[in-house]
């Protein structure tokens, strides 16, 4: 019996769970454990990917139960890919933060481990059920383990920002569950196939539109789309840099994902595009969230807040790709979920290593540091390069497919705001450029805030491998783009 | 602000109110969702799983696998409370009392410890004297309450009640412990590092039977792939779900005791309420 | 008119159900103490459940333990009708949703500590004039 499926998320499950006898026990196999457990998720997934891509769509039964009554795993193209997705960039966090986190939260890394995995069970749970409550548990997991990371970071604003993000995730995730309520109400079942089934015969019903209204409101609350957007900066500005490197490429993307399986699966193009009309509204929304996400981006003078926007920014692509109304549209978004995943990753690495030699990154701070931090401005040149739009980087290609989208569907103040945004965004990085590049590193940098001179050198190795691994894989991804396309999203939306 | 959120819970509400335009009328036993899963899950679950409670034969067999994330969410509260609040400086100042006259000392640097023991008591600073009612009766009812917690985890399967239950039961009773008594008789008895085993054991405990079944030839959770193991195969199921609520219980059991010591200690687990 | 009253009588338990969320919702969001805040949300979530829980009710049906199956012999015995117990389904899901209920207060009281333990007050126009006297971020 192949059990790959159930392992992929199971793996960190228990791998949470040992480590969290051990950090009682004997604190230094925690990391470890972490990463065996982590690893072998990253080789089912990948087995899973190859198995979907030659064979069709896994369903999995878990406990034997045929669904509606028992719930089930289905994972089609998409799944698997996300899938894949998360957990390597969680692996490849997991190497790269083994020095931050010891520094970080010194006597308690092994609890700190736990909730890492924990975290990372739950994104992988989203991605992979096909159940709609399983689906609100895995979220509430992913959630209340970043509610309580996030405040272990800044000392002073840190709590508050996360007691804001629990306030404002409390009200998407309640949502959510209130629209599976109704959905339940009116089709009496739980599993996804199933409700789609039952939902193509009362198109009409007020119930399931308001269904629908309340879980799209839940979902974007929770992938932070202007203008429910206000926990993000805070939220992600003020956590410890090992969690932020791996929620911000991660977690709205995964809500990204579960907003186009709740159109695709289990309402239907045909229920939103034709029966509701409301892609126009949208997609306007979706225009106005890359615009006000950009310029926000601009007025700030920390170099972690500005990543924050741009990722607004960014769900604003993802969100107009998805509901334009055409393949071109979906794909683009779908690709999109990959790719930005890979840039924020890389852009949040090169932030990492700097505020670990830097301990501040305020773009006044940064002064020079193409001179003394080579390696790192180099992942982080790429990943800007990738996010501006600039072949043969990934984010090229799937902004390219969202503009083709937006002539098609005629949505030209959608294509014109994916032009400005990467206009705006290519000021904003070169800004960077200029201060690291050409202002001299100043003499008294470090020595204001009291502490000594701080001994400005490149970051550990550890941290640069995995940095330059991703930063390179920006560019495979580019290359690879029509690949992917073609052997996983074309034949998924079929 | 206030204005905003008016406006932003009035919307709200009337869209909520309209979609219940369509609802069916309250105990109506012909609406859709009383007609599509639950007939089955009321009519075949007690052959299948051989479970008179029908909430538990759900709970713990058909929708396992959320049962089991759920009590990952109840583990993630304790030790996020932990990693939060947990203060492992010793705190400067003391207050002792002496027991015979009656005088309070209070120490302000930590590096002078008095031995406690008859002459001295370590006293918090809030200290409010024992009142000799409440402790013997909490002592006394306490076993009892421990009892009852154990018979709601065990009977579970036969009448309302389960894992989470008689964990919170259970928890509760500790915490009544430190309430009657206080905050350090409770640490003193169980350490902070039992706690925190007790919790991640009770969710590996579920975890772990419900990963046997793999390489024992079933899927993930399914139960009857256990039957080798057991002494009664034909009950298979329900001596799963039993092992299964024995694991929630003693995780839900710890996580209330870790909660609550390190919320209200803020962290630093000598005084608290 | 009429029409109204007929549909708010027969499905009057929603209606208060759904008054008692927004109840809630209203406290989380306008609300200046960040406990006031904390008692809405769970005010919400309540609501919630309780909403859930009523969608499974049946008249004039019992709890869904079956009576015949304790014997252990005649389990088999008597035929059950679904009519007569009520729908066990969203009672399962709002255990999973009271628990994550808990635990989210259980997180939110941890970091409220957290706040008063540095800032020595809990009201959000008082965090936010702090705040600013804290200075500029890390």
């Amino acid at each position: 019996m192949d059990n790959t499926p159930a392992l992929i998320v199971v793996t960190p499950l228990l791998a949470a769970l040992f480590a969290g006898l051990a950090a009682w026990i004997k604190e230094r196999l925690s990391y470890p454990i972490a990463l065996i457990g982590l690893a072998v998720s990253v080789y089912s997934a990948f087995k899973v990917l190859m198995q979907v891509i030659t064979s069709g769509t896994i369903h999995y039964r878990v406990a034997g139960w045929a669904p509606p009554m028992g719930i089930e795993y289905s994972i089609d193209l998409l799944n698997a890919m996300v899938l894949l997705i998360v957990s390597s960039i969680a692996f490849l966090n997991l190497i790269a933060s083994y020095k931050s986190v010891a520094r970080e939260t010194s006597d308690r890394t092994g609890s700190f481990y736990t909730m890492y995995l924990l975290f990372v069970t739950g994104l992988l749970g989203v991605t992979a059920t096909g159940d709609l409550f399983n689906l609100y548990v895995l979220i509430e997991i992913t959630s209340l383990t970043s509610y309580a990371m996030v405040a272990l970071g800044d000392r002073d604003r840190g709590p508050l920002a996360s007691l804001n993000y629990i306030f404002i995730g409390v009200i998407g995730a309640s949502f959510y569950l209130l629209g599976v309520g109704y959905l339940y109400m009116q089709t009496g079942s739980l599993n996804m196939a199933d409700v789609a089934t039952i939902l193509s015969g009362i198109h009409g019903s007020s119930t399931v539109l308001v269904a629908f209204i309340l879980m799209m409101i839940g979902v974007w609350i929770k992938m932070a789309l202007f203008p429910l957007h206000v926990w993000l900066p805070n939220a992600y500005s003020y956590s410890p840099i090992a969690f932020a490197r791996v929620v911000a490429p991660l977690m709205t993307k995964v809500m990204v994902y579960v907003m186009i399986r709740m159109m695709i699966t289990v309402f239907g193009f045909d229920y939103i595009f034709k029966t509701l009309n409301l892609s126009h509204a949208v997609v306007w929304l979706a225009t106005i969230a890359i615009l006000a996400g950009a310029i926000m981006a601009l007025s700030q003078k920390n170099l972690k807040k500005m990543l924050a926007y741009i990722i607004v920014c960014e769900i604003g692509y993802m969100v107009g790709g998805a509901w334009m109304g055409n393949q071109l549209g979906m794909t683009g978004a779908i690709l999109h979920i990959l790719n930005d995943a890979l840039m924020t990753f890389a852009l949040f690495l090169a932030v990492g290593n700097m505020a670990y030699k830097l301990k501040k990154v305020d773009l006044p701070d940064l002064k020079g540091l193409f001179g003394k931090m080579p390696w790192t401005m180099a992942g982080f040149v790429l990943a800007a390069f990738s996010i501006i739009g600039v072949p043969p980087t990934c984010g090229f290609f799937s902004k390219w497919y969202l503009i083709l989208a937006a002539f098609e569907a005629g949505a030209w103040h959608f294509a014109a705001a994916l032009v400005i945004s990467s206009l705006i965004c290519a000021v904003l990085f070169f800004r960077v450029f200029e201060i690291c590049f050409f202002e001299p590193i100043s003499e008294s940098h470090g020595q204001k805030d009291g502490y000594s001179h701080v001994a400005i050198e490149e970051a550990p190795i550890s941290m640069l491998i995995v940095s330059g691994l991703v930063s390179l894989s920006l560019i495979v991804a580019g290359l690879y783009s029509g690949t992917i396309v073609n052997t996983i999203i074309l034949p998924f939306l079929r | 602000m206030k204005f905003l959120g008016f406006i932003v819970v009035c919307l709200t509400g009337a869209l909520l109110l309209y979609g219940t335009g369509e609802f069916p009328d309250w105990g109506d036993p012909n609406s859709p969702a009383s007609l599509h899963l639950s007939d089955y899950y009321i009519e075949n679950a007690v052959d299948q799983t051989k479970v008179p409670n029908l909430v538990t034969a759900v709970l713990a067999d058909y929708r396992g696998f959320d049962t089991m994330f759920e009590t990952s969410v109840i583990f993630c509260a304790g030790l996020a409370c932990f990693l939060l609040l947990r203060d492992f400086r010793e705190k400067k100042e003391r207050f002792y009392r002496h027991v015979p006259t009656g005088v309070i000392l209070h120490v302000k640097s930590g590096k002078k410890v008095l031995k406690t023991g008859k002459e001295f008591e370590h006293m918090d600073k809030d200290w409010v004297p024992s009142d000799l009612i409440i402790k013997t009766v909490c002592r006394i009812l306490i076993p009892f309450i421990q009892i009852y917690a154990l018979y709601v985890v065990a009977h579970g399967d036969f009448s309302p009640g389960g894992g989470f239950q008689g964990g919170v039961i259970f928890g509760s009773s500790l915490i009544l412990l430190a309430i009657s008594y206080d905050l350090k008789t409770l640490v003193k008895r169980i350490k902070e590092k039992v706690l925190g085993i007790y919790a991640a054991l009770g969710v590996l405990i579920y975890v772990g039977i419900a990963a046997i079944c793999m390489p024992m030839g079933g899927r993930f959770l399914d139960y009857a792939a256990l039957a080798p193991l057991v002494w009664d195969p034909h009950h298979v199921r329900a001596l799963g779900m039993l092992g299964v609520e024995i694991g929630v219980g003693m995780a839900v059991t710890a996580v209330m005791a870790i909660i609550y010591i390190n919320i209200v200690s803020e962290g630093r687990h000598d005084e608290g309420l | 008119m009429t029409d109204l009253l007929a549909l708010i009588v027969a499905k009057y338990n929603y209606w208060l159900y759904v008054i008692l969320m927004m109840i809630g919702l209203y406290a989380m969001i306008a609300k200046n103490n960040l406990i006031k805040k904390l008692v809405g949300m769970n005010i919400f979530q309540t609501a919630i459940i309780l909403f859930y829980v009523s969608i499974g009710y049946k008249r004039d049906a019992t709890i869904p333990i079956i009576q015949s199956a304790h014997g252990g012999q005649d389990a088999h015995a008597a035929v059950i009708h679904a009519a007569d117990y009520i729908n066990p389904l969203p009672h399962v899901l709002m255990l999973t949703a009271i628990v994550v209920s808990v635990a989210t207060f259980g997180v939110a009281m941890a970091l409220a500590v957290r706040i008063y333990q540095r800032y020595q007050t809990l009201e959000e126009d008082e965090l936010r004039m702090r705040l600013v006297d804290i200075g500029p971020e890390k």
